[in-house]
C-alpha cells in the first residue's frame, strides 16, 4: 500500500493518496521518477490529495515540487505535518 | 499498441477535416434567437440547439472573437449541418458565409420582417433537410493520426499532478509522435511553470509569442485582482483537495503535455492551428469557456483530466473525463471515463497508464459516448473579452 507519492527526489512534500491517515502513523510513500520508496511517520490528520513535509521547514524557506518551487513558508513546518494554505502561500500574487 | 498506423471509423467532411460525431446544431447569432432555435431543435428530431446569452451590442475584438467562435463552432468536423438563426440579417449571412466555407451545408434565417413563428416553421424546414441528409452520412476509416485532440484539466487536485494530468502527457507524447495535431491552454493557470513552457517552445518566435501571451494575461490578473486570488486561481475546490498555492498548480497544468512534445506555435482564442504538432491557445481556464474555444478552433476529441471532479461537456465535443483520486472515481464514478487511480498504487506505470488513455480515445472516436454526452452535459460557454457597448 502506497500512502503518499513523491513526485521526484529532493522534493520536499509528498502527496496523500489514501483517505483517513491519521497522526503519528507510519506511512510508506513512493517516489515516482526514480521509483524508490520510503517511510515517514506523520505528526498531523492529513486529508487525501493534501501534502506532508518530508522534512522540517523555517519560515521563508522555499517548498519544492517537481523539482522546482512552489511557495514559501509562512510558518515553521516538521517533517511529518500537514503542510498546505495555513503554512505556505503563493510567491506570484 | 496504437500507432500511426491506427485507424478509427470517423466522418470525413467536404474540406479533409476527419469528425468522430455527426451532429445537425442550430445556432443562434444572438441571445435573442435562442427561443427560435430551441422551437426548431424541439420540431426536428435529430437536432440540437446551442442558446448562449451574447450576440447583441459586442465591438471590437470581443465582436471578432464572438463570431471566429460561432463560426468555428459550425465548422467543426464533429459538425455534419448548421442552421443559424440571427435577428437580423448581415450578422446572420457574416455566420453563414463563414460555415459555407468548409463546404458542409448550412442554412441561415432572421426573424426580422418575419417575427419568430415564420422564422421557426422556415427553418425547421430547413433543418428537416439538412438531419435527412446528415443520417445518410456514413462513417468511413480514417487515420487516428488526422484526429485533432485538444486538453484541459479541471477541479484539479494533487492527484491530477502526479497521477491524470501526466497519463495525457504521456498520450500526448505518443500522439504527437504520430503527428496528430494537438492543443493545450489555460493561461494563467501555467503562473510559476511559464518558464518551463517557454522552454518548450520550438522557436525563438513562438516563444516570444507564448510570452507575450503570458504576460498580457497577467497583466490583467494585476489590474482587476483585489486579493491573491486564493478562491478564484486555485479555487476553492481545487485547494480543498489539496493545491495550495498557484505554482503547484501550474507544475501539475503542465504534466499535460508530456515530457517529449514540443510547442509549434500559438492560437487566439478560437483561432484554427495550421498544422500539425502541439499548439498553445490564449485562453481562460474556466471548463466550459475553454473546451467550447477549443471546439470553436476544430478540435474533435477532448482530453479532461479532473481531481475533485469536473463535470463539464461539450454540445458537440467528446470531452473524456480522466481522474486518479480514488475519493472521486469512488463517489462520482458515473463522470468518469478512465479511472487512472491505479497509477498512485503502483499498479500500473505511466506507460500503461498512457495507452489506457489512447485507447479510450480510439473506442470514443469510433463511437462510444464519454460519460458527460451520456449525462447529457452540453456546456456551451463563450468568452468575453469586455463589456457591450
Amino acid at each position: 500500500m502506497i500512502h503518499f507519492v513523491v513526485h521526484e527526489e529532493g522534493d520536499s512534500v509528498g502527496t496523500i493518496v489514501v483517505e483517513d491517515v491519521k497522526a503519528n502513523t507510519d506511512l510508506v510513500g513512493w517516489i515516482m521518477e526514480e521509483d524508490k520508496t520510503l517511510n515517514l511517520p506523520t505528526i498531523s490528520d492529513i486529508p487525501i490529495g493534501h501534502k506532508v513535509a518530508l522534512k522540517d521547514l523555517a519560515e521563508g524557506d522555499t517548498v519544492i515540487k517537481y523539482g522546482v518551487d512552489i511557495g514559501r513558508v509562512i510558518a515553521p513546518i516538521k517533517a511529518g505535518e500537514h503542510l498546505h494554505v495555513h503554512n505556505v502561500k503563493t510567491k506570484r500574487w | 499498441m496504437i500507432d500511426k498506423n491506427t485507424q478509427f471509423l470517423g466522418y470525413r467532411r467536404q474540406n479533409g477535416a476527419v469528425g468522430v460525431r455527426n451532429h445537425v446544431i442550430i445556432l443562434p447569432v444572438d441571445d435573442i434567437s435562442n427561443a427560435a432555435c430551441e422551437a426548431v431543435a424541439h420540431n426536428i428530431k435529430g437536432t440540437m440547439a446551442l442558446p448562449h446569452p451574447y450576440g447583441r451590442l459586442q465591438f471590437g475584438a470581443d465582436l471578432d472573437l464572438h463570431f471566429r467562435t460561432l463560426i468555428g463552432t459550425g465548422s467543426n468536423p464533429n459538425v455534419a449541418a448548421v442552421v443559424v438563426i440571427g435577428i437580423e440579417e448581415g450578422w446572420t449571412k457574416k455566420i453563414v458565409d463563414g460555415i459555407a466555407k468548409t463546404g458542409k451545408p448550412v442554412l441561415g434565417y432572421s426573424i426580422e420582417l418575419h417575427g419568430d413563428h415564420d422564422t421557426i416553421m422556415r427553418a425547421s424546414r430547413g433543418a428537416r433537410e439538412l438531419v435527412q441528409y446528415a443520417s445518410e452520412l456514413q462513417r468511413e476509416p480514417c487515420n487516428l493520426a488526422d484526429l485533432w485532440v485538444s486538453t484541459k484539466c479541471g477541479e484539479s487536485d494533487t492527484t491530477s499532478g502526479c497521477g491524470a494530468n501526466p497519463t495525457v502527457g504521456n498520450a500526448f507524447d505518443k500522439l504527437y509522435d504520430m503527428g496528430n495535431t494537438l492543443c493545450f491552454g489555460e493561461t494563467t493557470e501555467l503562473t510559476g511553470g511559464e518558464q518551463i513552457v517557454a522552454a518548450r517552445c520550438r522557436t525563438d518566435q513562438v516563444r516570444e509569442d507564448f510570452m507575450k501571451m503570458f504576460n498580457r494575461y497577467q497583466e490583467v490578473v494585476d489590474r482587476h485582482k483585489t486579493s491573491d486570488l486564493s478562491e478564484s486561481q486555485p479555487t476553492k475546490g481545487n485547494i480543498a483537495g489539496g493545491l495550495t498555492t498557484i505554482e503547484e498548480k501550474a507544475l501539475g497544468n503542465i504534466q499535460k503535455i508530456g515530457k517529449k512534445c514540443m510547442v509549434d506555435g500559438v492560437l487566439d482564442k478560437a483561432e484554427t492551428p495550421t498544422g500539425r504538432g502541439l499548439w498553445f491557445m490564449d485562453s481562460s481556464s474556466a471548463a466550459a469557456e475553454m473546451v467550447t474555444l477549443c471546439a470553436a478552433s476544430g478540435f474533435a476529441v477532448h482530453f479532461f483530466p479532473t481531481g475533485q471532479g469536473n463535470v463539464v461537456g461539450n454540445p458537440i465535443v467528446p470531452v473524456i473525463k480522466i481522474c486518479a483520486n480514488p475519493r472521486t472515481v469512488r463517489t462520482m464514478g458515473e463522470h468518469i471515463d478512465v479511472d487512472t487511480s491505479g497509477l498512485l498504487q503502483r499498479d500500473i506505470n505511466m506507460d500503461a497508464a498512457g495507452d489506457v488513455l489512447l485507447d479510450m480515445l480510439l473506442r470514443t472516436a469510433n463511437g462510444r459516448l464519454t460519460a458527460a454526452e451520456a449525462l447529457g452535459h452540453r456546456e456551451f460557454v463563450l468568452t468575453r473579452l469586455y463589456e457591450s457597448a
